[in-house]
């Protein structure tokens, strides 16, 4: 995996002493779809802003495509685009001033062609004459997605992407992400969200009261720790479990009415055939069986919560 | 994707960018930017020139009303750099939509560039409107057109540096006021605007020495009627230190990401 991002031994402190990032180091490879994955307050944002050269380090070093972003700014930044959090916007500019804005405020010559493209794809383009205050919420976040892309970046970092957006806009979003991804940009996001991260994302990374806790292919992330779950819903309600079952980790739940059976996503063999046989042996019938695979929800919060 | 033009080791684009979107701001409210001080510039004659004025003697050959309309333009130069550099750094923070400059391959001395650049610009349209509505109330004559367009440049630029820092620093709409309705149009009245300090009591002529202001009218005075208070050399002085003192100000603000970075 070629590395566009390359952090190093990074941290921040504020001025409040408030330690926000812990030393992090982390690669981020060309082209893929990076889910940084936290709780309100864990450092995702300040992450992204000394990357942006919004934030100053406290030590540490951050290369863009080889840039240094302190000694080398003007070309670490020019391939970056950034998406904020929160919707800071010109009111008073309309939607196709504001967007030829950033275009020249990254160093790149007027492109109307561009442009169009970027709004056309961000369903703006009816709207580039009107004033940015006149625009809806979710408008206002497709302006600046717009900004962001319009001076062609390499690099885009979603901030929250999704926090208060509706259905389709979400749905827009990610098509956009995936067409981005398609043409060679990497896209690094933040969320707590995590059926976001689970949806898009090839690596995720959790971040934890500024300390990255983990960095994980999500579907090795998943096998790794995921835990699967059979449930059986039995015809006839159970006291105990009969020795016969001892070699499967069963529970009974439900005052007996349901057998539940716990094992390991990463097991070849899930014992489950065995199972069901030695249930047919026993005359144990079921009218129902339910099986689970715990989702990256799970994981993170078992992560994030052995950790407190 | 991977033929991307690096900019330069000057982001000409980016410059404009901010100059341009700054003169739209001020397109947007030309009417309110040029108005207000062609109106208060025509009050002030109408009191000063018409009503106190006929009443007073010359100075040096010239009419009071033609007297005081360096110290009218200087005013309104003043103020406007003030607002316009303030308000132009400080809506941005105040919107949060700084973000975006800041994360530009623009440096510090570009952003500067622009956003004085613009405050500057408009600032000297104003004086030139002024001096226009002046002409029509009164004969002016400029007896140094070429130090005159370098006064009010190099003041229009010192004090939209001026306006900048405070844009900065400024934690509120409250205190992007303070110092333009305290200090700078009070130094103004008592810089002589509308007076000469030689008119003065010795002991305020001399107090008057101290305000800093007094320089900067002096000088743009003499580049009409080559009167002044103090020696135009002291004029220049004064406004270049000025000038320097400002500047300085923001490069320390660059710096050290004051109240910009965290």
């Amino acid at each position: 995996m070629q590395s566009i991002i390359s952090i190093s031994g990074l941290t921040k402190t504020y001025a409040s002493g408030l330690q926000a990032l812990k030393t992090t180091s982390l690669e981020i490879g060309k082209g893929e779809i990076f889910a940084l994955l936290g709780p309100n307050g864990a450092g995702k944002t300040t992450l992204i802003s000394i990357i942006c050269g919004i934030v100053t380090p406290t030590s540490g070093n951050v290369s863009v495509a080889g840039h240094d972003i302190l000694r080398d700014y003007r070309a670490s930044r020019a391939i970056i685009g950034l998406v904020p959090q929160e919707l800071h916007t010109d009111m008073f500019e309309t939607v196709w001033n504001t967007v030829g804005f950033s275009r020249g405020l990254f160093g790149r010559p007027r492109n109307p062609a561009h442009l169009e493209k970027v709004l056309r794809e961000l369903s703006l383009w009816e709207k580039r004459n009107d004033k940015i205050m006149t625009l809806s919420g979710g408008m206002k976040r497709r302006v600046l997605i717009a900004k962001a892309l319009a001076h062609e970046p390499e690099v885009l970092f979603l901030d929250e992407p999704t926090a208060g957006v509706d259905v389709e806009l979400r749905r827009d979003m990610w098509a956009l992400v995936r067409r981005l991804r398609a043409d060679g940009v990497t896209i690094i996001l933040t969320t707590h969200y995590i059926e976001e991260a689970e949806e898009m994302a090839d690596r995720v990374g959790v971040i934890s009261k500024g300390e990255l806790i983990l960095v994980e292919e999500k579907t090795r992330l998943m096998q790794k720790l995921g835990k699967k779950q059979m449930t059986l819903h039995l015809q006839e309600p159970m006291n105990a479990i009969p020795d016969a079952l001892k070699d499967w980790k069963l529970v009974l739940k439900d005052k007996g009415n349901e057998l539940e059976y716990n094992f390991d996503a990463r097991e070849e063999g899930t014992g489950i055939p065995a199972l069901l046989r030695r249930l047919a042996e026993l005359g144990i019938g079921f009218k129902d069986l339910q099986t689970r695979q715990s989702s990256l929800e799970d994981i993170f919060v078992s992560l994030v919560h052995d950790r407190t | 994707m991977s033929t991307l033009a690096r900019p330069s080791s000057f982001n000409r684009h980016g410059v404009l960018a901010i100059y341009r979107f700054e003169l739209a701001r001020f397109r947007r409210t030309l009417w309110q930017s040029l108005v207000t001080p062609v109106i208060t510039t025509s009050l002030y004659f109408v009191v000063f020139g018409a009503a106190i004025g006929s009443r007073m003697s010359e100075f040096g050959g010239v009419t009071y009303a033609a007297f005081i309309v360096p110290g009218l333009i200087m005013l309104s130069l003043f103020t406007e750099s003030l607002n316009n550099a303030s308000f132009g750094i400080y809506l941005p923070r105040f919107t949060g939509t700084i973000y975006e400059v800041l994360s530009a391959p623009v440096s510090a001395f570009e952003i500067v560039l622009a956003y004085v650049g613009a405050a500057a610009t408009k600032s000297v349209i104003l004086g030139l409107v002024i001096l226009g509505t002046a002409s029509v109330f009164v004969p002016i004559h400029i007896a140094h057109p070429v130090w005159m367009l370098g006064f009010l440049l190099l003041t229009a630029a010192t004090f939209c540096l001026f306006g900048f820092t405070i844009g900065v620093w400024a934690k509120g709409f409250e205190q992007l006021q303070f110092i333009p309705m305290l200090v700078i149009t009070p130094l103004t009245f008592l810089g002589g605007a509308f007076y000469s300090i030689d008119m003065l009591p010795p002991a305020w002529r001399t107090v008057s020495l101290f305000n800093p202001i007094v320089y900067l009218i002096s000088g743009f005075r003499w580049c009409f009627y080559e009167t002044a208070d103090v020696g135009v050399g002291a004029s220049l002085a004064a406004t270049l230190g000025f000038f320097v003192l400002c500047l300085g100000a923001v490069v320390w603000i660059f710096r050290t990401g004051y109240r910009l970075k965290t």
